[in-house]
């Protein structure tokens, strides 16, 4: 029998293999050919940083892999033919499918600016990617960092961490306003410049500048400045890394297009993951969402499917959470940066000194609970998932918050602080 | 001028090396080592841990060869279990003579002479050092984790258990009643872990030390068979493991440094059941064989014979293993099966011990040798020189986790029927593994987290490093009912229809 075939060994394509591996005896291959076993690209700035060795990276023991009897490839696909329902390597290896479960992530997007293609500059996605930052690493006294996203900021930290000046070039006029509200985004602009990291908002950048060996030497900005960096950090978001499907009849948009059963249009074939684009999501739910946790979710969804158990792709609600230097994040919910006051209300409670802040967000008529999200105290997410499934109203959150909260025992309990903020709304 | 902050960490490596040079010349007196030291430690952490501010302090661990079993490790290493060999074999060389001492351990008799009114021997040297390590990287440890509550009262904790109850009151104990022989002073450390508790001469010297002695003896079982069973099942092991014990202290304070060590694969998960375990079902057996020899001895006798100390064993083991049957019949798991196997084991063997042994000798071995082997293999090389000098190889818990029968007897407990539990905060894992990297216990943290699984372990200490490190938020060590703390991992996390167990 041919084997279901998954390209891909991220978080996505690996849910999928171990969950239909406990529910079925198929032969599963996986087809990867950035490492020959899954890790977690989370991490990667711990490594670079000194916490963790690069052993940890591995969420699985080798063993693991053939215990489960979940065979792997380490090889570029640079084609996939559905009608023999083959895929093709770049050795020029052909492989046959039973099904196929297309997991291939992002990529770094690449900084649309002259100069983007000299030496040193480079995301940060792929273990490659960090392979070439550690090798450049004893040659750096400054570098730059475009794009004030979270893996923007991941790598601000991992620099600054080894020594390295960082200029942290952000367009918008507040770090990450696109997602945190006024009071979080300006909690964070302070932190990250309380590190030492020269953040320059309202920042543009009109090119970069190398030197005689094709390396890049200097930022230059749109009001004129030159600023020094042996590395710059191309941070402007991911896309996905679909490239060699573009010119196929697959279905694409930005992603892969999928229904909610994540097939695509070519038979037998599903997109999981980062690649992944919903042509119709839920309306909480934005169309590629790349991050870890939708990645596992539909990669064990999917794994339902192809064991015979067909289910639809039907994520509950939103959670995500980040870490800037040394502020915590967690967001459940909707909560818009800048609410729209005739669907979204928002209250907040703010630490007088101290980077902590937690927010709701209501429907102002209605008073039905739509989000959360909190700096520097940990939220249960159990709590906010059942009250957002249930339809409850910002009253009964707030009287039960006292449950919510999950930093560890003896922390300070801001509960009564937060009642008397939340009673003078 | 501001100094670099590797500046700091020179100059306090420095004063700390020359503080240590300074006591093994045994110049003139202990004050400047200890204050050379501690001054060392001190700058070394304010270069190491300052100019971040407060926050996880991760950077650079697996870049310094001291930390990431390097050259430095490796002769920290030795140089430690060089000072255990002699320590424990040949004292002579640290200076512990026959009539007076020299070398270093002479520059701790003003001190022994002070609190106990004694020479200095090289027992008391080793306390001095231990406590004083605990206090100065308790301190460090403190700086490190200033942002952190739980770390902070939990440091206070052992640096006062070690300070007040392991170190001042058993010599100030002895210094008041200089007439009573010999017994163990310090009130925490209870049976198992002390391995002499019930050996026929410390029963004896208790028995003849007056008040003093009679309140040891009783507290020492109340506290094996009452206050501990009570507090593990409120809190977890991790009430004495964490918090309390001086073992457990000096693994948190001077071996915080290589808490990364400790090996997480599945392969030593398994060796590490086997061995403490086995050392469990050996140091009971051990103690059964030692207590029934001493209830054939004169003083014994008196208490009880040797048939109602075999009937009581064998009674008490069976309420155990009934009990724990009973409690567990609908959570039939193989940590039960095991439990249950070994108390069946024990009381064969008691059954052996009373047909085969005579007063001398406990199955054909002699007592005294039982005694000295027992003593030698777990007291002292094992929890000394293996589990302290290796520190900076192989973790900072390598005593806890696979040779403490004391760890064994809570883990047992803690896994059996405790409401402590790491709680993982629904699906919010994204398998980073910085939890499995530090847990000084080589748990694989991640492996539970990742499924959204509570993490209920025998072997956590509850230290809550885990949940210091996790950049998301999504470990919490907690005390709750224990019927939900095993939950089944939910599937798949975060979906709508997503239920407990495997769909
Ligand atoms: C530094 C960093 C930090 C992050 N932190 C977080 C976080 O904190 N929280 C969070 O939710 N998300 C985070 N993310 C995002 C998260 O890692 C991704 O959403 C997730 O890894 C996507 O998983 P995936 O399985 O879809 O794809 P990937 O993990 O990208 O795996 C796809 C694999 O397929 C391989 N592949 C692709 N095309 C081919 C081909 N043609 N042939 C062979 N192999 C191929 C790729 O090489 C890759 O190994 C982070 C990402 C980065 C880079
Ligand atoms: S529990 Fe936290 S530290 Fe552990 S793997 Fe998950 S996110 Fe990382």
């Amino acid at each position: 029998m041919d084997p279901v075939i998954i390209i891909g060994n991220g978080i996505a394509g690996i849910s999928c293999a171990r969950q239909l591996r406990k529910r079925s005896d198929v032969p599963i291959c996986i087809v990867s050919e950035e490492s020959p076993y899954f890790f977690a690209r989370t991490a990667l700035m711990y490594v670079y940083m000194g916490h963790m060795p690069k052993r940890d990276l591995y969420p699985y023991e080798k063993s693991f892999w053939k215990k489960n009897r979940l065979d792997r490839i380490q090889e570029r696909v640079v084609e996939i033919r559905p009608e023999e329902k083959t895929i093709v390597f770049q050795s020029g290896k052909t492989q046959t499918y039973s099904r196929l479960v297309l997991a291939l992530g992002s990529k770094a997007r690449s900084l649309p600016l002259p100069g983007s293609d000299l030496q040193g500059v480079r995301g940060l996605y792929h273990w490659q990617d960090l392979e070439a930052l550690e090798a450049h690493t004893p040659k750096l006294k400054q570098a730059s960092i475009i794009g004030g996203g979270l893996i923007g900021v991941e790598l601000a930290e991992m620099l600054h961490s080894r020594g390295i000046e960082v200029d942290f070039w952000v367009r918008e006029s507040s770090f990450w306003n696109t997602v945190l509200p006024p009071e979080e985004s300006a909690i964070i602009n302070r932190h990250i410049e309380s590190h030492g990291i020269r953040l320059h908002l309202n920042a543009q950048v009109q090119a970069l500048q190398g030197d005689d060996e094709g390396a890049v030497s200097h930022v230059l900005t749109a009001d004129g400045k030159e600023v020094p960096a042996q590395w710059v950090g191309a941070t402007i978001g991911v896309e996905p890394n679909i490239e060699f499907l573009k010119q196929s009849s697959l279905e694409t948009d930005r992603g892969i297009l999928v229904n909610p059963y994540l097939e695509t249009n070519w038979p037998d074939v599903y997109a999981i993951g980062d690649c992944a684009q919903q042509k119709n999501p839920p309306s909480h739910r934005r169309p590629i969402e790349a991050v870890w946790y939708t990645g596992r979710m539909m990669g064990e969804t999917l794994a339902l499917t192809l064991a015979g158990k067909k289910e639809a792709y039907r994520p509950g609600p939103w959670f995500n959470s980040a870490k800037f230097f040394d502020i915590e994040y967690q967001i459940y919910g909707q909560l818009s940066a800048q609410a729209d006051p005739k669907n979204e209300s928002q209250i907040f409670w703010q630490h007088p000194s101290a980077a902590k802040l937690i927010r709701w967000s209501f429907h102002p008529e209605t008073r039905l609970f739509l989000g959360v999200n909190s700096l520097g105290i940990r939220l249960r997410h159990e709590y906010f998932h059942n009250h957002l499934l249930a339809g409850s109203t910002i009253d009964q959150v707030i009287s039960g918050m006292q449950a919510a909260y999950f930093d560890p025992e003896f922390y300070p309990n801001y509960h009564p602080s937060i009642l008397k903020t939340l009673n003078s709304y | 001028m501001t100094l670099s902050p590797q500046l700091y960490q020179r100059l306090g490596a420095a004063s700390g090396l020359l503080g240590l040079l300074w006591s093994m010349l045994s110049i003139g007196t202990l004050g400047p080592s200890l204050g050379l030291m501690t001054v060392g430690v001190l700058l070394y952490s304010w270069g190491l841990y300052g100019p971040k501010g407060a926050g996880i302090q991760n950077n650079g661990v697996w870049h310094n060869a001291l930390t990431n079993r390097g050259l430095w490790g490796w002769t920290l290493g030795l140089a430690l279990t060089a000072f255990y060999v002699c320590i424990y074999w040949f004292p002579e060389v640290l200076g512990f003579g026959k009539e007076t001492n020299t070398g270093v351990v002479a520059l701790f008799d003003p001190l022994s002479y002070t609190l106990n009114g004694n020479r200095a021997t090289q027992w008391f040297m080793y306390g001095t050092l231990y406590s004083f390590a605990i206090v100065v990287f308790g301190g460090k440890f403190l700086w490190k984790y200033r942002h952190n509550r739980y770390q902070i009262f939990r440091t206070l904790s052992v640096i006062f258990f070690q300070l007040i109850f392991a170190y001042w009151l058993p010599e100030f104990l002895a210094k008041m009643n200089p007439e009573t022989p010999y017994f163990a002073k310090d009130l925490k450390n209870m049976w198992p872990l002390n391995y002499y508790f019930f050996d026929s001469w410390h029963l004896k010297n208790m028995l003849k030390g007056e008040t003093l002695g009679l309140f040891f003896l009783i507290w020492g079982l109340l506290l094996i068979f009452v206050i501990s069973p009570i507090l593990t099942y409120a809190y977890g092991k991790r009430w004495y493991c964490s918090w309390v014990c001086g073992c457990g202290a000096l693994a948190e304070t001077a071996g915080d440094p290589f808490r990364q060590l400790s090996s997480t694969k599945i392969s030593v998960w398994k060796l590490e059941r086997w061995m403490i375990h086995l050392v469990l079902v050996l140091s009971l057996l051990t103690t059964i064989g030692l207590l029934w020899s001493f209830f054939g001895g004169k003083t014994g006798r008196e208490i009880m014979s040797q048939q109602q100390f075999l009937g009581g064993t064998l009674i008490f083991l069976s309420i155990c293993l009934v009990g724990i049957g009973v409690y567990k019949r609908n959570a039939w798991d193989r940590d039960t099966q095991y439990t249950l196997l070994s108390l069946g084991f024990l009381m064969l063997g008691s059954l052996a011990i009373h047909s085969f042994s005579d007063p001398r000798h406990i199955l054909g071995l002699s007592a005294v040798k039982v005694q000295k082997w027992y003593g030698f293999g777990i007291g002292a090389a094992f929890s000394g020189v293996l589990g302290v000098g290796f520190y900076p190889i192989l973790g900072s818990r390598v005593w806890c986790r696979f040779g403490c029968p004391m760890a064994a007897i809570l883990g047992l407990q803690q896994r059996l029927f405790s409401r402590f539990r790491i709680t993982t905060n629904g699906g919010q894992c994204i398998s980073c593994g910085n939890c499995s990297t530090y847990c000084e216990m080589g748990i694989d943290v991640r492996s539970y987290a990742q499924r959204g699984e509570n993490i209920v372990r025998s072997s956590c200490v509850g230290c809550g490093i885990c949940s210091a490190v996790c950049p998301r938020g999504v470990l919490r060590l907690e005390n709750d009912s224990p019927n939900n703390r095993l939950q089944e991992p939910i599937f798949p996390l975060g979906h709508l229809n997503s239920q407990k167990g495997t769909l």
